[in-house]
Parts: structure tokens; sequence; C-alpha cells
């Protein structure tokens, strides 16, 4: 318990005991003041980031440069034709078109602000819930539907969408994300990575050891927390019990922010800001949304959650707030709404039909597997095609 | 009581909450929301969150902070969402359940159920429809168990709470819901390590379990066959006695299983029949398993599963050697 010095070498006599005494005392207050205070070593605080707010008002003030109507008209189309999809795919999932589905209904203005944001070389490494990302980068729609429809073939994502495939075992992408972010430094490429997980991710070992890489590497990398309130039937509050999932950056040594996650132009100038700073290490932003949908089409929330608080949530809708902002300024019109309508009905239409007239090929199970043909899996390949026993 | 493989888990499950105050039940989505697949529903109102817990979304963390309720004492009792994400806490079974008792000489020990849904035939995403029971035999010091029908999955459930041992519980998807069958509402056990022998016959032996034991059903009756099916039941320890002794009746062997086929369940039988009766046989050993290839997408699923032509023909050509 004692600090150290405090054992001296001084031999005592019985006349200098009481001065030899009080020397100790002094010595031992003085050590105690140079080396035992109890002093703060670490402090932190989170910001909150909201720029449109629900009525679809803007703060002047931290209205990101650069960003002009003209890109907040296609945030809006963009925002839209996510939903539009989301409401295609629940239909044809309950039609037997699609095997299960997990829509984004609610999380739009986290996805497309975020896509928008990064720049043409910068990647990004979903879950499965960032069909608004995907969309923003260009993935081909009939591709999109071949996943949803259960064939490896929509996973053949182009080189130009510059994002992985999406990722079903959650949280465990972030260590790619990481280890690509590392690539980019190495190759002193001028590229960031930006990364998704949900509120429910941040809870597994994985998301805690890609953070800490990251700050240990210093890599250009951006973590996106979407936090939609729900893991399944399992609430926020049930995750962590700490106040914000934005904070657990201070566990890593990197940079956080929370940001209304339903506000496009604050996700937008978030992860903007972030891919800028991304040469001086990675930042976790935690967007505050809402999955206003099922967690897939096999789930009832009914089960587990009120619909008051849907309903409450339905009043910050990411998507009503930019048309009344774009109303507000005589962007958009109820007409200019309809043919932008009658346009994505017609291209998603376009690829659902290309999605439904794609036919498999068995072999390619077989031919995808190694960089070659081993001759134990050919002889079963071999056997498989011979025997043709999926034709009955 | 008519039950299917869903409500007859879920009554095992309320039985062992009754009988044992140290049971707990913990996994994602098993509280309110009654589990992904309903297997827990009405635990959580009847026991409380208290005893049937939804964790964070964790299962490294559900897999170790159940092995540390059991060795002090507790009997946890898992429940991982889908044996796809079981890997995620690999580590904690293969390094820490398997090894416990072995490397303290019984000193320390982790009696805990860890359940979780398995194998496909439900056209799930990605992920959904592994079948992991080499994985978790291949170690050895864990128990792995994967019923056939609703009667064995509550019998053996209900066995695997009242055993000192990690039991890892394999619960087909596609069997939740296939069929009912006569389950007792009360307490009852089925044996962990022996074999159910589903039909006797002479001309040959198939060796199956879990998805595949009601196709081979299915494809032996249309034959008229005469032909003994063994239903495993329990993986790890294998019953070997009811193996050898089937294969050295008939002569011929057939094994059946939709794990892929290489390094396989079916590799272990095929072994050990080959150590113990070759000279009994007249015929090769043959297998009926998926590919040797990670399981696919849900489009390519009905072209990669044993299917019933896929085990007929597999049939005709045992019995024509
Ligand atoms: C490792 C792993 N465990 C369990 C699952 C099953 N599962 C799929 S999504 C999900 C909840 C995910 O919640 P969150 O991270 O908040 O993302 P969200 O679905 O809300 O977008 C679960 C438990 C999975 N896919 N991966
Ligand atoms: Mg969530």
């Amino acid at each position: 318990m004692f600090c150290k010095g405090i054992r001296g070498k001084h031999v005592l006599k019985s006349e200098s005991v009481s001065w030899v005494f009080g020397l100790c005392i002094y010595k031992f207050l003085q050590i105690y003041a140079d080396d035992c205070l109890l002093k703060k070593v670490f402090e932190g605080s989170v910001d909150y980031l909201q720029v449109l707010d629900e009525k679809g008002s803007v703060d002047a003030a931290l209205f990101p440069k650069g960003l002009d109507d003209s890109k907040i008209i296609e945030m809006y189309k963009f925002l839209s034709f996510t939903r539009a999809v989301d409401a295609k795919c629940i239909s044809l999932q309950r039609q037997g078109r699609l095997v299960t589905y997990a829509p984004s209904i609610g999380q739009e203005a986290t996805q497309i602000g975020s896509a928008m944001a990064m720049r043409q070389n910068d990647i990004f490494v979903p879950n499965f819930r960032q069909h608004g990302v995907f969309i923003v980068r260009g993935l081909p729609l009939d591709k999109f539907f071949l996943y949803w429809r259960g064939f490896e073939e929509g996973n053949m994502i182009p080189q130009s969408v510059k994002g992985l495939p999406y990722i079903v075992p959650v949280a465990t992408q972030l260590l790619h994300a990481t280890g690509i972010a590392f690539a980019q430094k190495y190759e002193n490429k001028d590229s960031a990575v930006v990364s998704y997980v949900g509120d429910g991710g941040t809870s597994e070992g994985d998301f805690y050891e890609a953070m800490n890489f990251a700050g240990v590497f210093k890599v250009p990398l951006v973590m996106i927390i979407e936090n939609n309130q729900w893991a399944i039937s399992v609430p926020r509050s049930r995750q962590s019990a700490t106040e914000t999932l934005a904070q657990k950056a201070f566990a890593a040594g990197i940079k956080c922010l929370q940001v209304d996650g339903n506000d496009v132009i604050a996700v937008y100038k978030a992860v903007s800001d972030a891919i800028a700073d991304s040469k001086n290490g990675a930042t976790l932003i935690e967007c505050v949304t809402y999955r206003m949908s099922m967690h897939t089409t096999s789930d009832d929330p009914t089960k587990y959650r009120k619909d008051e608080e849907v309903q409450a949530w339905a009043k910050r809708d990411p998507i009503l707030r930019v048309r009344n902002y774009l109303t507000g300024k005589a962007l958009w019109s109820d007409a200019m709404e309809a043919s932008m309508q009658d346009e994505f009905k017609k291209k998603i239409d376009e690829a659902v039909e290309k999605a439904e007239a794609f036919k498999p090929d068995p072999k390619d199970m077989f031919e995808h597997l190694y960089s070659f043909m081993p001759k134990a899996l050919k002889d079963e390949y071999d056997d498989a095609v011979n025997e043709k026993f999926w034709q009955a | 009581m008519q039950m299917n493989m869903a409500n007859a888990i879920n009554s095992a499950l309320d039985a062992i909450l009754t009988e044992n105050p140290t049971s707990v039940m913990l996994g994602e989505d098993i509280g309110k929301d009654g589990g992904v697949f309903r297997v827990t529903d009405g635990l959580f109102d009847k026991y409380g969150p208290g005893r049937v817990m939804d964790t964070p979304l964790a299962e490294s963390g559900i897999i170790g902070v159940s092995i540390g309720m059991a060795i002090a004492g507790m009997l946890p009792i898992p429940e991982i969402q889908f044996a796809g994400f079981s890997y995620l806490g690999f580590d904690q079974l293969v390094s820490h359940a398997a090894r416990y008792r072995s490397r303290t000489r019984s000193t320390f020990t982790v009696p805990m159920i860890v359940r979780m849904p398995v194998s496909g035939g439900v056209r799930a995403l990605e992920h959904h429809s592994e079948s992991p029971e080499a994985y978790y035999s291949h170690p050895g010091g864990l128990i792995v168990v994967e019923p056939s029908s609703p009667y064995d999955a509550k019998g053996l459930l209900i066995r695997a709470s009242h055993m000192h041992d990690t039991v890892m519980f394999l619960e087909p998807t596609m069997l939740y819901r296939l069929f009912k069958q006569e389950v007792p509402e009360s307490s009852y056990e089925v044996e962990i390590g022996k074999a159910n022998k589903i039909r006797e016959g002479d001309d040959l032996s198939i060796i199956t379990y879990g998805t595949m034991v009601n196709m081979v059903k299915k494809v032996v009756e249309k034959k008229n066959l005469s032909a003994d099916i063994v239903d495993l039941r329990t993986i790890n320890p294998i019953d070997d006695d009811a193996i050898i002794k089937s294969a050295k009746k008939t002569g011929k062997v057939l094994i059946v299983h939709e794990a892929p086929r290489s390094f396989g369940v079916g590799a272990e039988i095929s072994a050990r029949i080959a150590e113990e009766a070759i000279f009994e046989l007249d015929a090769p050993i043959m297998r009926v398993a998926s590919p040797s290839i990670p399981y696919p997408f849900p489009g390519y699923e009905q072209y990669y599963l044993p299917n019933e032509e896929k085990i007929s023909k597999a049939i005709d050509k045992l019995l024509a050697e």
C-alpha cells in the first residue's frame, strides 16, 4: 500500500525518532502527491447532428458546403426509389417470387446520405439491408433481384460499384472493412472504406475487434452504425447499457459522432466530413433511425412492439421531410412525383423481368469452389451431371 | 397429444424449466418473440425474463456466458438462432465446453444444452441451412444429438437435461412442422447414444439421421424393400453396436445424410463398418450425401440436396451388387 520510496535507509536512533517520523510523514505526503494523486485521465463526449428537421427546415449554419438543390433533388429521387424497390420486393415475396427479404423502409436517409457522400473511389462494406447504398452506387437492379431470388449470381457485383456483396453473419464483415482500409493506406490510395452494421451487430466481438484494429492501424475507415432501434425483436436498450452506441469509439481511440439517421443531409455531412478526415484515422458514426417495417418477410413485429412507437417514428419519416423542403422551395410538384413514380415502376419491372428470366446451371455450384477442379470434386461433379438427378 | 417437433421441443423445455430451478434459457429473440421458429413460444410468459432471456446479439457471448453459468452449477440452455451462426461461438465450444472436463480430470464440468436449428430444405437465405454435426463431433467432448421425430426430440432433450455434459442439440428446421405424432404431455427420456431401428429387413441396411430419415423411409416403403433403417439420433457418441450388427446381418450398407459427403459422418460410419465387419459385407459401402461444397443459395438447393430419386438409384445399384 505504500508508495515507492517510503522504505528509506535511515537507521533510526532513539533520540531522533520523532524527527525521523515527522520527516517520513512529510516524505510520504510529497511522494503521494507526486505519484498517487487521483486525477482524470480521460474525458469524452458525443455530439449529435441534425441539419434538416422533421418539418423540412434546415439549419443554415450546419448546411454542408457544396450541396445544392439539384443534389437534394437527386437525394430525394434515390430515397423514393429505394422505398419503391422495397415495396416491390415485399409484394414479390408474398407471391413467392423472392425468398426471404429484409426491407429498409424508414432507413433510407442513412443509406442514401452515406452513399452519396462517398467519392467515386471509396469502397463500401454492407450487411444485408443496405439496398439504398447499392442503388446509389449503381448496382444493376436485376442483380439485386437475383440475390433476393436466391442465386449467387446476384452477388456478381460489377467493379464500378466498389462494394462487397451482401453479408449475412452479423458484424463479421467489419473486419474485412478494416482490412480493405488497411490496403488503401498501404497502397497509398486516395480512397476510404465505409462499413455498415446494425445496432444489434455492435454487440458482436467482431465489431470491437474491427474498431480496435482500425484505431491501432489508423486506417481510412468510416464505420456506420445503422441504429434502427431493433435487432429482430430485441430493442436497442437490450443490446448495450451505454447511452449511445457512438461512444463505443472511445474504447478504440477513434473519432465518433451521433447523427439523425432520418436526416439525409446530416448523414451526408457527417460521412463526407469523416471521409475527408479519414487520412487521420477512422470514425464511428451512429445514425439514429427506425425500422418502420418487419425485420424480414418472415417476421411479425406486432409480437414485440407497439404500433404507437411505429406511428411516432412515422412523423420523422426521412423522405417526407425532404419532400417538404423541396415543395417549400417550389422545387417539387405532384405532377413531378407522379411521373417519377411511373418511371420507377418501369425500371423496376424491367429488372424483375430480367432476373426472373435467369436459369441456374447446377454446374456453377462446382466450378467456383476453387481456382481449379480437384479430382475428388470432379468425381462428384461428373456423378451429378451424368445422373442429372436434379431433373427428376 | 399430437405434436409437431416444434411443439415437442417446447414441451420438453417447459418440463426442464419446471423440474430444474437452476435451468435458464438464453438466446436471440427467444423471449417475447418466442424464437424465430416459435419453438420457445409462451415460455417467456410462463417463466419470466429472469429465466428466458433475450441476450445481446453475440454468439460467442451466449455460449461463453453459458459455460460460466454451467461451471457455477446452473443448467444453461443457450439457443443459437441458426447453426450457421454458432461458428461465431466455435472457440467457446471447441476450446472450452469440449475440454473442461478432461483438462481438469472432471473437477470442472460444463453441463449445458446448446440448441440450434440445422440443415436445409426450406429455401432459406445464405448461412441458414448448415449441417455442423461433423464439426461438433470431431473434437470429442461434445455430445451431438439430432432427432428426426417429435417423440424423440422431446425425450432426447429431457435426457440431455439430466446429463452432466455439454449436449449439442441439433434441430432440423425442415422437421419443425413437417408432421405431427403422438407425444406424451408428461416428462420422459429417450436414451442418448442409442440409435433407433425404425424398420427391420434383410436385404440392406440404411444408416441415416436428421432430415434424411423420413425421405429414406418413404423410398423404402415405395419400393417395398426388406431393409433395416437405422436412425442414429445421437451422432456422437455413435452407436457402434447398432451399426455393426445391422451391417453384419444384411451385408449391404447405404449411408444417407444431408451434410456434404467428404469428411462427414458417413465417412466415420463407413470406417467403423470396414474395421469391424468388412469380411461380412457383400458389396462396397455406399454414401448418398450432398456434394462436397458449402450449402448453396436457395435457388440451387434442389440441385444440391439428396432427394428420393438419388436415394432410390443408390439402393438399386447396391442391391444389384
Ligand atoms: C452472427 C449472426 N447471428 C444471428 C443472425 C440472425 N440475425 C439476422 S439479422 C439479426 C438482427 C440484426 O440486428 P441489427 O444488427 O440491429 O440489424 P438490423 O436487422 O436491425 O438491420 C439477427 C439476429 C445473423 N444473421 N448473424
Ligand atoms: Mg437494428
